[in-house]
């Protein structure tokens, strides 16, 4: 297996962009990557590109090819590839995109992530996000998306006391640095106040524990590691690579607390990277809702089972803590267009190991750490990603 | 939800009845059945039997849904929850016949026939299980 590096990322603004159709997002996002790398569009191998669920929030399905077209490739004939797990789908294209120059096959390839929401209703969109729950043995029965990860958070507070307020510390922290991210949907801090009474949508989970609706789209360029310097002074290696499945419905889950997929990723990214979690700089994850940062930063062994709350409350994730954890806003404040997030979390890694993060630079990050999930934990991966 | 009639229509025994299955291999209970038995796989197969449940277990988390899917709208707010069964399996079901304010985990809770939504589009009403407190246990 070959080493591979990140070599070029690209981001379009995050939001409710009611002026830029699909296309336009995801053109923009992989024009900026590939100028960004210094590569030409006659030196791609591949494309891949991850989507949730195009065929229902644009009517649009059969979008690897469309991608390709779109950027301006239709007559080279490249070879792309759309990827799916939910909201892990951006987070797998970039795996397969991995694979696929790891294996020899191929030496440079652009990964793609969009999700265009808002062109369907607020309720639509909703509804969309909830296929990727069981149908039969959840949905049928009117549980929503929010409900199940509500379900874990009730389960957390139940079992080792996680408070309503360390919830919402999760909130404050991620507006904050989503403040000091020029791409993210909301660059605005919010209080503990705003934060603890925002309305009821499934108790125990407010309006400010769930991430938005967004469009976005995200992109970067892979290249075998002993041609990277060809084209990037700071190539961002990636030593560690993880991916697990679970059952698709929460109910029947080992332990309704922990994901347990997650647990498989980062065991098989950490032993990859030959690295255990201590070694880790700064991490993006998957905080869909306020709950899922919690344990997140558990199930990927940042602190013990059950002490997550605590690690919160106690700033450990804070820019300037220990482990800084969504230094980007995380999904929460930077905007969660799903099939985009796996893609755009790399692009925050890459350019806070790049050292380009600006005002929300963590000082001397060498390794972080990418979490995406899809549904409520039936699809984990986990990158580690090393500054060389 | 887009729910069509025939996909309804082939789960009618178990969300009516509360019918899963067992493993003849190492005997756990599963609902809704499986095809095979993720502890035993190969030597499961052609040995997954059908199991009735008695329908009475125990509220191990819940929620209350204030924003609700749109054929679900006029609930609002519902408690929902997963319930683990006596037999071992666990369930995503309503709680009803309780104030929503008194639902709690532990709580015994058995299973009871309901209308569970109607389709506003085709007026097609689909019934299956929903939960309320154990009158005697
Ligand atoms: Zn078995």
């Amino acid at each position: 297996m070959r080493d591979v590096a990140v070599i070029g990322v690209g981001l379009t603004k995050f939001g409710e962009l009611w002026d830029k159709s699909f296309r336009q997002l995801i053109s923009e996002a992989g024009a900026k990557a590939i100028l960004d790398s210094g590569i030409e569009g006659k030196d791609i191998d591949a494309m891949y590109v991850g989507s949730m669920s195009s065929g229902r929030f644009v009517g649009q399905e059969h979008i690897g090819a469309l991608v390709a077209d779109t950027s301006g490739f239709s007559f080279m004939h490249i070879p792309a590839t759309r990827v799916e797990g939910a909201c892990a789908s951006g987070g797998l294209a970039f795996r397969e995109g991995y694979f696929s120059i790891a294996s020899g096959m191929n030496d440079i390839v652009v990964v793609g992530g969009i999700e265009k929401m808002n062109d369907v209703g607020g309720s639509s969109a909703t509804e969309t996000l909830a296929t990727a729950a069981d149908q039969e043995w959840e949905a049928f029965f009117g549980v929503t998306f929010p409900g199940l990860y509500a379900m874990i958070a009730l389960r957390h507070m139940h079992e080792y006391g996680t408070t309503k307020e360390q919830l919402a510390q999760v909130a404050v922290k991620n507006h904050k640095n989503g403040a000091l991210n020029p791409y993210a949907q909301y660059q605005k801090e919010i209080t503990i106040e705003q934060a603890m009474n925002s309305t009821m949508v499934a108790y125990p989970l407010g309006l400010m524990d769930c991430s938005p609706v967004t469009d976005g789209a995200a992109s970067v360029v892979l290249c075998a590691a002993e041609k990277a310097r060809q084209y990037c002074q700071k190539p961002i290696k990636i030593i560690g690579s993880g991916q697990g499945s679970d059952t698709l419905a929460l109910h029947s889950r080992r332990d309704i607390c922990t994901l347990d997929a997650t647990v498989h990723a980062a065991n098989m990214a950490y032993k990859q990277a030959k690295i255990n979690p201590k070694d880790i700089d700064l991490a993006e994850v998957h905080d869909c809702f306020t709950i899922a940062e919690i344990c997140a930063i558990e199930d990927l062994g940042f602190v013990k089972k059950g002490e997550g709350g605590k690690a919160v409350e106690n700033k450990i994730t804070t820019l300037d803590g220990t482990m800084p954890v969504n230094t980007s806003g995380g999904l929460k404040s930077k905007g969660h267009p799903v099939g985009a997030t796996g893609v755009a979390q790399i692009v925050e890694i890459v350019t806070q190991l790049r050292g380009e993060a600006g005002r929300r630079q963590v000082k001397d990050a060498r390794i972080g750490l990418t979490h995406n999930v899809g549904g409520s934990g039936a699809t984990c991966v986990v990158h580690l990603l090393e500054a060389v | 939800m887009d729910s069509n009639v025939a996909r309804f229509w082939r789960q009618i025994p178990q969300r009516y009845n509360l019918i899963g299955n067992q493993c003849g291999s190492c005997n756990k209970i599963f609902f809704p059945p499986r095809e095979s038995c993720p502890y035993c796989r190969r030597k499961s197969m052609e040995k997954m039997h059908p199991y009735q449940l008695k329908g009475k277990g125990e509220v191990i988390t819940y929620t209350i849904i204030h924003v609700g899917p749109k054929d679900f709208e006029e609930q609002v707010p519902y408690p929902i929850a997963i319930i683990r069964m006596d037999e071992g399996p666990q369930i995503t079901g309503q709680i009803v016949d309780c104030d929503y304010h008194k639902v709690e985990i532990g709580m015994r809770v058995e299973t009871t026939f309901r209308r569970i939504q109607e389709d506003g589009y085709t007026g097609a009403i689909y019934y299956g299980y929903k939960f309320k407190p154990c009158s005697v246990d």
